[in-house]
């Protein structure tokens, strides 16, 4: 069926199968092979949308990615909710639901069109200058204000409910882009023998060819897809080049499906490493810069030829076209073979001497040279264009006229699309001949082909890939690494135009440079004016090509506006940098599968099921799954923590210790490795004792601690923190293989190879007795720091007598196979003896009783051994050891160093904020505080509360009275002993 | 992401790697007299090549290993890897 604004025959769409879909509420057909927009312009519908800050009418300017203006969001269903789609990209399918963007109520009336009145205050960096008084008002009225009207789409309120997929691929030869040149790269590469992997972000292979009916595309393409060593993969993006020629792609592979498979992924991202690349991304058409170039009707020539040829669609009645290329004149004879008038063809010239130009005069359509454009008329839809003539000066000149028209194409020129090859860490050169920056040298193993490098003619762009394909499968041949060499420059070719047009008197207004960010040539000129001389800040300021399509069709007129107001020459101004991704990716496609339970890894030990069953709350230590507390039923975790606290103190406790990292450092250099890494003594540990040992990074600052146990000679059972093991694995791996490599000593991680039950508490002897085999657990025996070997349940055991409790204790190391039955086993021999099981709350408020440090809480990286009161364990007159050097360092004996303390509050009710400050009594506000608070708790063994700080000089200050200043007021605390509990450690032993 | 060369694993991807800092940084012997500007520079003075840059790499979701690598900081080029103990 003949549409009035389709042709009855051509292009790429089938018309036999009609789709229906709805667009704003309005429902419409296609045909299958439209995009939203192709459709939309075949139902004469040209307002798709509002701009983002003046709320201007705005319709379809390109016909691909390079769309700035037809952001719709598409909804397939509650959750499949999709804002700042590209209408030039949505493929049509049977039940599309899509709406427009940024308008209230409706498109055709909207409220926000007040700010285009208010356009002379908007600006581009208004926010920096305006909204200033009352200071208040900033953030209670302005800046809510501004932030609810910026913005185009809104974003989904569910979580995606698709699934993406995830891929690694290998190739001899990579190409970008399915035009002529990555055809003929692909054709090239492949009968060299190469692997290809050719990719277009298009539905369709073909790329320009797609505007023309093309044999060689056919053929080209059965060639392609019969070869087995060839991966053709349509509707995929390469979106980042990466170091080493790791090319990302975005793969879409059901966002065109009317009713896409529950279990199919909804896009895939590949990650390919090819030892070639060939990019053939081609160019893009930049459209000119006039004032109300940006109302619905006007589009760049070329799109309007590729709705006409590709599409059969018919984009208006009447043309004016506007160009300052040849190129541009193929539209209008397309569009006037198929019936549509054109009125004029302005070109910005001097002269028109091409083939084109001429075969325009031949048709019949009037063509004149030395015109500019000085604005359009229309509100909802162009309806004429004003034009004035230029004088051999380049100025406007004489009288302006009006020519009615419903269809405004501009053409300015074509921009090679370097993108990739800039992401690749590739040089750009300026050129003169094509006006613009071509790629120059590589810093990959890559090449461009095509108008990407500035050859346009269909005949030298065929060429060009043939050659590059065949080279690039040459080269993949090689293992030498060098990037590709620089190819003779590319033929001179009709300038396009770079900046705005002429236009008489002032600075004229709404020019648009970048129509998704509302930039016009006014913007860039202040900015220029108000000193911005770099590029990168004129781009910031005025945020021109900083929008999603990331100024594709407005950095090179941007840059040829700032160079003429700085008058200096457009390579002297520079681009700026390039990044990925090169068009907008689905946030999805790069989560994959690390989302939800596989996000992270998750550790638990091989207790963890039995504390799950018992009702235990879990925190997150590192990966780890650690039980916080055991609440029995209706307990807060304050009443579980001090029912626990009180159950370890006055029976005995059993708490699962298998987080904490263990390492294994063997050989005849064991002893010497650890006196070397560890501020203890070491050669001086008997066999079967254990100590307490300290790690100091090289600059000094305690890195990490733990109880280190010496089970042979030449054999050291190195524990760590549960967050510090692998940090502390690989110091000691990078001091052994880099510093020390004559010792020969091996370390390994036994972390997950133990599992370590801690049994404390003055009944923990009794507890034990009844389990254990071929061990004497008497005090002469196992005196506290004793380490020994025997069975338990008949499992082997190390088991060492260790207290983090201050009360008598014993952490039973098992394999970790048997964690679990061992642990119910001691759990069961307990409870006759009124055995509690504890978890990480309570450990902390125990040890916190004690005065025990943890390393991350009480320390920050920042505190040295005599900071935190553990001078003592120096080992004295070792000859070297990590960090002794810097202890040495005059800052650290200064007197107001922040020291280990302990804080009792006035109120002992009162439990301080970890991390609150302190300040001396009467100290005036404002005043720097003296210190923080780095543990705090409840204490049940003390009936009050108890905390650790670092305060400047503390020790001195013992008996002091100091504030904790809070939001209700300051809290009065007297600075103690960072031990609360137990001072001469009588408990140890039971 | 680079493809780092491991002298004992071949070329890996750069996820299995950590960084390990400027190379050939040697630490002062014990009993060696070092003022604390010498042992400052020692500590947190490192040089900002715009250029080639020897530099440490651990394999360490591999073999586990420190090893040296030159590489070009400007186009992350690898020239070439090397034992820890050799010289570029």
């Amino acid at each position: 069926m003949t549409r009035p604004l389709r042709t009855a025959a051509g292009g790429h769409v089938d018309r036999s199968q009609v789709l229906h879909f709805e667009f704003d509420g309005r429902r419409l057909t296609g045909f299958a092979g439209d995009t939203l927009a192709s459709a939309l312009l075949a139902n004469g519908v040209h307002l798709v949308g509002r701009s983002f800050k003046y709320h201007r009418p705005r319709g379809i300017l390109a016909a691909g990615t390079d769309e700035p203006n037809a952001l719709v969001t598409v909804r397939r269903d509650a959750a499949r909710y999709t804002p700042n789609l590209r209408a030039t990209q949505v493929e049509l399918y049977h039940g599309l639901c899509a709406e427009s963007q940024n308008r209230w109520p409706s498109l055709n009336f909207d409220f926000g069109a007040i700010n285009d009145w208010f356009a002379p205050l908007l600006p581009a960096g208004f926010y920096y200058k305006t909204f200033m008084w009352p200071r208040s008002a900033w953030s209670r009225l302005y800046e809510p204000r501004i932030r609810a009207a910026a913005g185009l789409g809104r974003a989904p309120e569910h979580p995606d409910p698709d699934r993406y997929a995830n891929r690694f691929a290998h190739c001899d030869v990579l190409v970008v882009g399915a035009g002529p040149a990555g055809l003929a790269a692909a054709r090239a590469a492949c009968e060299a023998g190469a692997r290809v992997i050719l990719c277009d972000e298009q539905p369709r292979p073909g790329g320009s060819l797609l505007t023309q009916s093309s044999a060689w595309l056919d053929e080209t393409l059965q060639f392609l897809g019969a070869h087995p060593e060839v991966t053709l993969l349509p509707r995929t993006s390469a979106f980042g080049y990466f170091p080493h020629n790791l090319v990302g792609l975005n793969e879409r592979l059901t966002e065109h499906l009317a009713q896409p498979q529950a279990d199919q992924a909804r896009e895939r991202q590949w990650q390919v490493r090819a030892k070639e690349v060939v990019l053939a991304t081609g160019a893009l058409e930049r459209p000119l810069v006039f004032p109300g170039n940006d109302r619905p009707g006007c589009m760049l020539a070329g799109a309007a030829r590729t709705y006409l040829n590709r599409y059969g669609v018919l984009p208006g009645s009447r043309a004016v076209l506007v160009t300052a290329c040849d190129e541009g004149y193929r539209a209008a004879l397309d569009l006037h073979a198929a019936g549509v008038a054109i009125a004029l063809i302005a070109d910005v010239r001097d002269a028109a001497g091409g083939d084109l130009p001429a075969a325009a005069r031949r048709s019949g359509i009037p063509v004149e040279t030395r015109m500019t454009v000085l604005g359009t008329r229309g509100r909802l839809r162009v309806n004429a264009v004003r034009l004035q003539r230029l004088n051999e000066h380049g100025q406007p000149e004489g009288a302006a006229r009006s020519l009615e028209c419903d269809l405004l194409m501009m053409s300015g020129g074509y921009t090679p699309s370097v993108h990739l090859f800039s992401q690749s860490r590739g040089k750009l050169e300026w050129s003169d001949a094509v006006q613009s920056f071509l790629p120059a040298q590589a810093a990959e193993r890559v090449r461009s082909a095509g108008a990407c490098r500035g050859v346009f003619s269909l005949e030298a762009v065929v060429a060009d890939g043939k050659q590059a394909g065949a080279a690039a499968a040459e080269a993949s041949r090689s293992s030498e690494t060098q990037p590709a060499p620089v190819l003779s420059a590319p033929e001179p070719t009709q300038r396009g135009y770079l900046g705005a047009l002429p236009h008489p008197g002032g600075i004229p207004h709404k020019a648009f440079v970048d129509w998704q960010n509302d930039v016009t040539s006014a913007d860039l000129v202040l900015a220029t004016r108000e000193g911005f001389r770099s590029i990168e800040h004129v781009k910031r300021y005025t945020t021109t090509g900083m929008a999603t399509d990331q100024g594709k069709t407005s950095n090179l007129n941007a840059l040829g506006i700032v160079a003429r107001e700085l008058e200096r020459p457009i390579p002297a101004v520079g681009l700026t940098t390039f990044r990925p991704p090169y068009s907008p990716v689905t946030f999805g496609s790069f989560a994959g599968l690390a989302r939800g339970a596989l996000f992270d890894p998750i550790r638990t030990t091989p207790i963890h099921d039995w504390a799950a069953r018992w009702g235990a709350v879990f925190e997150d230590v590192g990966l780890w799954k650690r039980a916080r507390h055991f609440p029995r039923a209706g307990e807060s975790m304050d009443a579980a923590v001090a029912r626990e606290c009180r159950g370890v103190r006055e029976h005995c406790g059993l708490f699962d210790a298998s987080t904490l990292g263990k390492i294994e450092v063997v050989g005849p250099d064991a002893a010497t490795f650890m006196e070397r890494m560890y501020v203890n003594n070491w050669s001086s540990l008997a066999v079967g004792r254990a100590r307490y040992g300290l790690l100091l990074r090289d600059d000094g600052f305690i890195f990490d601690d733990g109880v280190v146990a010496r089970t042979a000679v030449d054999r050291f059972h190195v524990t760590t923190t549960t967050t510090g093991a692998p940090r502390v694995l690989a110091l000691m791996e990078d001091y052994l293989q880099t510093e020390w490599r004559e010792l020969r000593v091996w370390l390994t991680s036994t972390t997950e190879q133990w599992a370590v039950i801690a049994l404390q508490g003055p009944k923990a002897r009794l507890v034990l007795e009844g389990l254990v085999a071929g061990v004497d657990l008497s005090p002469t025996a196992l005196p506290h720091m004793g380490v020994t070997h025997g069975r338990i349940c008949d499992v082997p055991m190390m088991l060492c007598r260790v207290s983090f409790t201050g009360e008598l204790g014993f952490e039973i190391n098992v394999p970790a196979d048997y964690g679990a039955v061992v642990w119910e086993a001691v759990h069961h021999a307990g409870q006759e003896h009124g055995l509690t099981v504890y978890g990480t709350e309570t450990m902390h408020v125990l040890r916190a009783e004690k005065g025990y440090i943890i390393i991350g809480q009480d320390t920050d990286g920042t505190v040295t051994p005599e900071d935190g009161g553990l001078g003592w364990m120096i080992g004295k007159k070792k000859a070297d050891f990590v960090g002794k050097r810097s202890l040495e360092r005059p800052a650290f004996r200064t007197p107001d160093r922040k020291q280990l303390v302990g804080l009792l509050t006035l109120d002992p009710a009162v439990v301080l904020e970890e991390g609150a400050q302190l300040q001396e009594e009467g100290a005036a506000a404002g005043r720097r505080p003296i210190g923080h608070v780095t543990s705090a708790y409840h204490s049940a063994t003390l009936g009050r509360s108890i905390a650790l700080a670092l305060v400047a000089g503390g020790r001195s200050r013992v008996g002091q009275k100091l504030n904790v200043p809070m939001p209700g007021g300051p809290v009065p605390v007297t600075v103690s002993s960072p031990v609360f509990y137990d001072p001469t450690g009588a408990r140890l032993n039971g | 992401m680079l493809l780092i060369p491991c002298p004992y694993c071949g070329e890996r991807p750069e996820l299995e790697f950590v960084y390990g800092g400027q190379a050939h940084v040697a630490r002062p012997a014990a009993d060696a007299q070092v003022t604390e500007q010498q042992w400052a520079d020692y500590l947190y003075q490192r040089d900002n090549t715009r250029g080639v840059h020897a530099e440490r790499w651990r394999h360490s979701h591999g073999c586990g290993r420190f090893f040296n690598t030159l590489r070009d900081t400007t186009t992350d080029r690898i020239v070439r890897s090397y034992r820890i103990g050799e010289r570029p």
